[in-house]
């Protein structure tokens, strides 16, 4: 079934395409996207608006395609009443974000040693399947990173006090409750803080770029000032624990549905109303998994800092090695909208969305109530990223939600089939990108080829005005887990 | 009859995740294939040593959820040991609602063993185990 295009760029998908739907599905995409997009997205998007409680639409993301349960790109919000909360919708990897760390120096002073650079990058900062992170902690200690989030690193030596305002909900969810989370969580999770993991994770360092289209006005209010200046980009989320969380809760929700009478048309939708008792239970594990990942790109970060002194022999705070922004991409937080003129709390769920704050949003904090907040789009290591900024009208439309990345268009075995990683690794670095990996096979798997065209999905979001262009970031070196 | 293979890994998909079929004379050789399968989409298990055991008991109120929780508990021992597992033993009770079972491994070595990805959940999508004249099959997806 093709969606009906009701203006540029915004496709629905009316509720009697489907038994059980309770509101149109809504795809965000230029033409082409459309026309490209994966068939199951369409059969996922119109799922996801069955459920419990959901309101206005089920939207799509043009980054959007297959997941499991939500399709990657998937926005939902449930009434916080009527509604429910699904570990589907949130991804496995739980609270999987984007931070952006600024630099002041140019592309030109770090390039002759960009070689040093990422191979103590690549010792600093673990990565890879099996890892253990350089932070030591007992069952109590980690109960800590799970309640306090980022501040947790502030006072642990990991952060820089004015790090805190610039991470979403200043690196913290409200409600995270150990008690909920299961042992083998713990143990999961317990000596894995600070590494990077493996899949499509990453830390890329990058040069800035304007197109013509970006707000350089903005940028400089953000501390992006020039072009050629370096900034690194992390990728990664709550490892082990996060999916030892949603492992848990995908099993225990099966019993839940039968008990509250829902029915989904996929198992990997498990859901509970948000009230009951195992809705709160997966409520409180998830944002100690939040929590977990805040903490996670922190100590990084950290990491990061550390090694750019070591390379460039003065401390980061002589390098001007602020915290731009960080994001979180896989996340259910409760939001509050305007329905029928009335302010009414959401539970918002962002499987491979991201939260895209307006100006003058009572939540931001410091220059970003003038900016708007940051909203940072992870492209291939091939093709680049972008820096965005939310706007107003991402809050009347899509619940404060916009993109988070290229989006995958081949599979992992077809990625590998096309080309051989330590080929890849070659080309990359005659087009000026070093790269270094825990996985040959899975730097193949990771191929610009692989993905969506990053411009083209952030132009769609530019159009509709539910972004707004910034920068655009180009690499120069990735470590990719 | 040609013999089935222990698993196929399925490539048509567009998703990022690891797609496999597998198979088995009985439940108790398709759940060991499904191992099998899960520990090749992260290394060769050819390359790994079985030399320590691990024994688990899992389970579950259908093959499906045993499955699921079986596969679940093999991941947890990869991340909590940090090894990787070769060669599995299954043994499912007559009623498919719990299992005792012993997967053999060694200790993950970047300098031994092939590194492809890491394997970190596994999924419902669609999990279906499937008896016919050939005996067990099922389609597995699991999250990369």
């Amino acid at each position: 079934m093709k969606p009906n295009k009701i203006t540029e760029n915004i496709w629905e998908i009316p509720p009697d395409y489907k038994p059980g739907m309770k509101v149109p599905a809504r795809i965000i995409a230029s033409d082409k996207l459309m026309e490209d997009m994966d068939e199951g997205v369409i059969n996922q998007i119109t799922n996801v608006a069955c459920l419990p409680g959901i309101s206005r639409y089920a939207w799509c993301m043009p980054d959007g395609h297959w997941g499991y349960g939500f399709p990657i790109g998937g926005v939902a919000a449930f009434d916080q009443n009527e509604g429910v909360i699904s570990p589907g919708g949130i991804g496995f990897d739980i609270n999987c974000g984007v931070r952006m760390i600024k630099t002041d120096l140019t592309e030109q002073e770090v390039r002759p040693k960009l070689k040093e650079l990422l191979d103590t990058l690549f010792s600093t900062v673990p990565a890879g399947v099996g890892k253990s992170g350089s932070v030591r902690l007992g069952r109590a200690g980690f109960e800590e990173v799970l309640t306090q989030g980022a501040s947790w690193c502030l006072k642990n030596g990991y952060a820089y006090e004015a790090d805190i305002d610039h991470i979403e909900q200043r690196g913290k969810l409200p409600g995270a409750d150990p008690s909920a989370v299961s042992d083998k969580a713990f143990k999961r999770g317990v000596d894995q803080v600070g590494t990077l993991g493996s899949g499509n994770h990453y830390l890329e360092i990058q040069s800035v770029a304007f197109d013509n289209d970006c707000d350089q006005e903005t940028a400089k209010l953000l501390g992006v000032e020039s072009p050629g200046q370096v900034v690194v980009m992390v990728h990664c989320g709550s490892r082990g624990f996060g999916h030892q969380v949603a492992t848990d809760y995908l099993q225990s929700f099966g019993v839940a549905m039968k008990k509250y009478g829902i029915e989904t048309n996929d198992r990997e939708l498990a859901c509970s109303p948000i009230n009951s008792p195992e809705g709160k239970a997966y409520f409180g594990a998830m944002a100690c998994a939040a929590n977990s990942a805040f903490v996670n790109r922190q100590v990084i970060t950290h990491g990061i800092r550390q090694s750019f002194a070591k390379v460039f022999g003065k401390p980061a705070e002589r390098m001007g090695m602020d915290l731009i922004y960080d994001v979180a991409h896989n996340i259910a937080k409760f939001e509050t909208y305007d329905t029928d003129g009335k302010p009414a709390k959401f539970l918002v769920h962002r499987k491979g969305a991201t939260r895209a704050f307006g100006p003058g949003n009572p939540n931001l904090v410091g220059v970003f109530r003038t900016t708007g907040q940051p909203v940072l789009v992870g492209g291939s290591m091939q093709t680049g990223s972008y820096l965005l900024v939310g706007t107003k009208k991402a809050e009347e439309l899509t619940f404060g939600s916009t993109l988070h990345g290229a989006g995958r268009v081949m599979s992992r075995a077809a990625a590998r089939k096309k080309v051989r990683g330590t080929e890849l690794q070659q080309k990359m670095e005659q087009e000026g990108i070093l790269v270094r990996t825990a996985s040959f096979s899975g730097l193949a798997e990771e191929a610009g080829f692989a993905y969506k065209n990053v411009s083209e999905v952030v132009d769609v979001v530019h159009s509709v005005g539910i972004s707004r262009k910034v920068a655009r970031l180009i690499p120069m070196a990735n470590i990719k887990g | 009859m040609t013999k089935r293979p222990k698993f196929r890994v399925i490539e048509d998909t567009t998703s990022a995740d690891f797609v496999f079929e597998a198979y088995g004379v009985s439940a108790n050789e398709l759940f060991a294939n499904c191992a099998l399968a899960c520990f090749y989409a992260m290394t060769d298990p050819a390359t790994v040593d079985p030399a320590k055991d691990y024994e688990l008991e899992v389970k579950g109120e259908t093959i499906e959820d045993l499955l699921y929780n079986y596969m679940a508990e093999l991941i947890f021992i990869k991340d909590t040991e940090k090894v990787f597992l070769s060669q599995f033993d299954v043994d499912i009770l007559p009623d498919n609602t719990a299992l005792k079972a012993v997967a053999r491994g060694e200790r993950i070595d970047y300098n031994k063993h092939v590194i492809k990805t890491d394997v970190k959940a596994v999924t419902y999508h669609d999990l279906h185990v499937r008896v016919d004249k050939e005996g067990y099959s099922t389609r597995m997806i699991l999250d990369l």
